[in-house]
């Protein structure tokens, strides 16, 4: 390395070369998602702002669609339905209706579980970053709820929530867990911490195993106790990987559908976002769509509150790892 | 300069363990021991009810009593409208055809993301990563339109498509932290030597990453499986692949959930995955972490 202003720019000019056949590598994803994703978002947000075909509530005659300005927006936002007197506000029970509360249960399930997950997960990493025989093994016995498909999860929770079933047989309890309002909440969460607490444990693993031993001993040999090490050595290095942890399961929580869809189900007090979406579908497709962006939005504000406010960095590239190592 | 220190004796003496780091021993084993439970609890329940006689379902011995296989006939019995062992075959069609095409198309761009300097390299990361993030529920409504308008709800490639929206970015951003780990030297030494880049990836650098390939192979295998609400709206009769089918189970009375065959119908999905995730183990964990913290 005599000149590294000349590595540079033979490196800039290697960059420039490179750019073409780089573009080729990755032009088959990009088309790829501009028809899997591209393609149907644009098109929601087009339908979002249609008039579903039907009967037109003012006139009483069957009409073919056309613009619909933010109508099918003001439908979920403030919760106007057409009737032939107009507008009013949506009868309960109606899928209308329910709109903010949908956003209170998915905004609710996503706080409650992944503070939940993200409590059990660090203790359960701890547990699994020890030193001890079977290690493997209770790492593989810690997967198998992160294989199984959620559908197969749900019914397998729903199933131990009956009336007749074993949590009400062990807690010795006669409780409605799947049509009670809170018991039916409490028992989505309970499977979807059981099925996912461990890939957060293994997400929080993988960030204990990087920090550096020696540090601890440094520790210990200033006389730290165990409770000191953790809160001012494990908790502050383990920020990054507990932050992009966090991140990815709240995105997963903020479009939960499964869990609630298949164990609860047609029990309003547990209806999220996308549950209400594909209720819609077949009911009305262009207030679905408008429903679906706004989840999209919501989702994305989080994401970018999120990734400014609490700097969880997900986007950084090996690359610059290396480039910083 | 001190003088060499002595080797210390191999045996050292025998010392009482002081409570302290018995109480840690204890802890650690009772901390394994909640986790074990943890994994294994629930679906070990759910092979208890499988196993057992569908009169007893409710039973709560934890130990399988009335021993039948009955519960394995009757989610396999077609005329009960439980076509099982076609929906088990349509989530593997659809599982392979989606991770293959994610696989084909993913692996070159991973490829070019971690291992060349081009304009724009932020931007399609970032655009890949907030891919895989996309709400599945944007999708629905155009597709469940557009399927109905074409004709294609209740076939196979109504589902591999919108499959590959969430299994691709995935692919992508796994295989790129994979490639981005490869020694460099041997890609240079093949580029002095004249090979072109796609010669260097060919030859040199997909045989070096087959087994990362693999990982995410298995990875984008269960996450395709796993999916539910789009495969819901755009499955049909012979196309439902085990979620559906398993969400949709029937038996002989429509008011009654036949709950002892759906626990053996999902013993019988759940456990090659138990076994694929005890053989693989290692490999899926290096796969879960490289598409999540080390970014």
């Amino acid at each position: 390395m005599s000149d590294p202003s000349g590595a540079k720019q033979r490196g800039l000019a290697l960059e420039l070369r490179q750019s073409g056949k780089a573009w080729l590598f990755v032009a088959p994803v990009l088309v790829a998602l501009a028809v899997v994703i591209g393609y149907p978002v644009f098109e929601a947000i087009w339908m979002s702002f249609s008039k579903d075909s039907g009967i037109d509530p003012a006139t009483g005659m069957f009409v073919e669609g056309g613009s619909a300005g933010f109508s099918n927006y003001t439908h979920w936002l403030l919760q106007q339905c057409g009737s032939l007197n107009g507008m009013v506000s949506c009868p309960t029970g109606t899928l209308g209706s329910q709109f903010w509360s949908a956003v209170g249960i998915t905004l609710f399930f996503t706080v409650v579980m992944v503070s939940i997950e993200a409590l059990l997960g660090l203790g359960m990493a701890m547990v699994m970053g020890k030193t001890f025989r079977g290690r493997a093994l209770l790492r593989a016995a810690v997967l198998i709820p992160w294989a199984i498909p959620t559908a197969v999860t749900a019914r397998l929770w729903e199933f131990m929530f009956q009336y007749d079933g074993v949590v009400n047989r062990v807690l010795g309890t006669h409780i409605l867990w799947t049509s009670d309002m809170w018991a039916s909440r409490f028992a989505v969460v309970a499977a979807d911490v059981w099925k996912t607490t461990p890939f957060m444990a293994l997400l929080i693993l993988a960030g204990l195993q990087v920090i550096p031993a020696d540090v601890y001993e440094a520790a210990k040999v200033d006389g730290a106790t165990a409770w000191q090490r953790f809160v001012h050595i494990t908790l502050p290095l383990l920020k990054p990987a507990l932050l992009v942890a966090v991140l990815f399961r709240t995105m997963d929580t903020l479009r939960i559908y499964d869990l609630p869809a298949i164990m609860t189900l047609g029990n309003p007090s547990t209806n999220t976002l996308s549950i209400l979406v594909v209720e819609q579908v077949r009911q009305g497709p262009n207030s679905a769509a408008a429903l679906s962006v706004i989840t999209f939005l919501l989702v994305f504000a989080i994401a970018f509150i999120l990734v400014k406010v609490l700097g969880a960095n997900a986007v950084r590239t090996q690359e610059d790892q290396r480039k910083a190592n | 300069m001190t003088k060499e220190p002595v080797a210390e004796p191999k045996t050292v003496p025998v010392q009482p363990v002081s409570w302290r780091k018995r109480i840690g021993t204890v802890r650690l084993y009772l901390g394994v021991a909640i986790v074990l439970v943890w994994g294994l609890g629930p679906f070990y329940w759910m092979a208890v009810v499988a196993f057992r006689d569908p009169a007893h379902t409710f039973d709560s011995t934890p130990w399988p009593t009335h021993v039948t296989l009955e519960n394995f006939r009757n989610a396999f019995d077609t005329s009960r409208g439980n076509n099982f062992g076609r929906a088990l075959l349509n989530s593997v069609i659809i599982g392979s055809a989606t991770t293959a095409v994610a696989l084909i198309l993913g692996v070159l761009a991973a490829y070019a993301l971690a291992r060349m300097a081009f304009a724009g390299k932020y931007l399609i990361s970032g655009l890949i990563l907030s891919a895989s993030m996309f709400p599945a529920v944007v999708l629905v409504t155009p597709l469940f339109q557009l399927f109905t308008d074409i004709g294609w709800i209740g076939q196979y490639q109504a589902m591999i498509i919108p499959n590959i929206s969430f299994v691709l970015p995935m692919t992508v951003y796994i295989l790129a932290s994979f490639f981005a780990e490869l020694p460099w030297e041997l890609e240079e030494a093949a580029r002095i030597d004249g090979a072109s880049k796609f010669q260097a990836f060919r030859l040199i650098m997909l045989p070096l990453a087959a087994p990362a390939v693999f990982t995410t192979a298995i990875l984008a295998f269960i996450a395709s499986i796993n999916e539910y609400l789009l495969a819901r709206l755009l499955s049909g009769d012979d196309t439902k692949p085990v979620t559906v089918a398993i969400a949709s189970f029937s038996g002989n009375d429509p008011l009654v959930q036949p709950y002892a065959a759906i626990m053996a119908a999902g013993v019988i999905v759940t456990v090659p995955l138990v076994i694929m995730v005890l053989i693989f183990q290692r490999r899926i964990i290096s796969g879960l972490t490289a598409g999540g913290v080390k970014s």
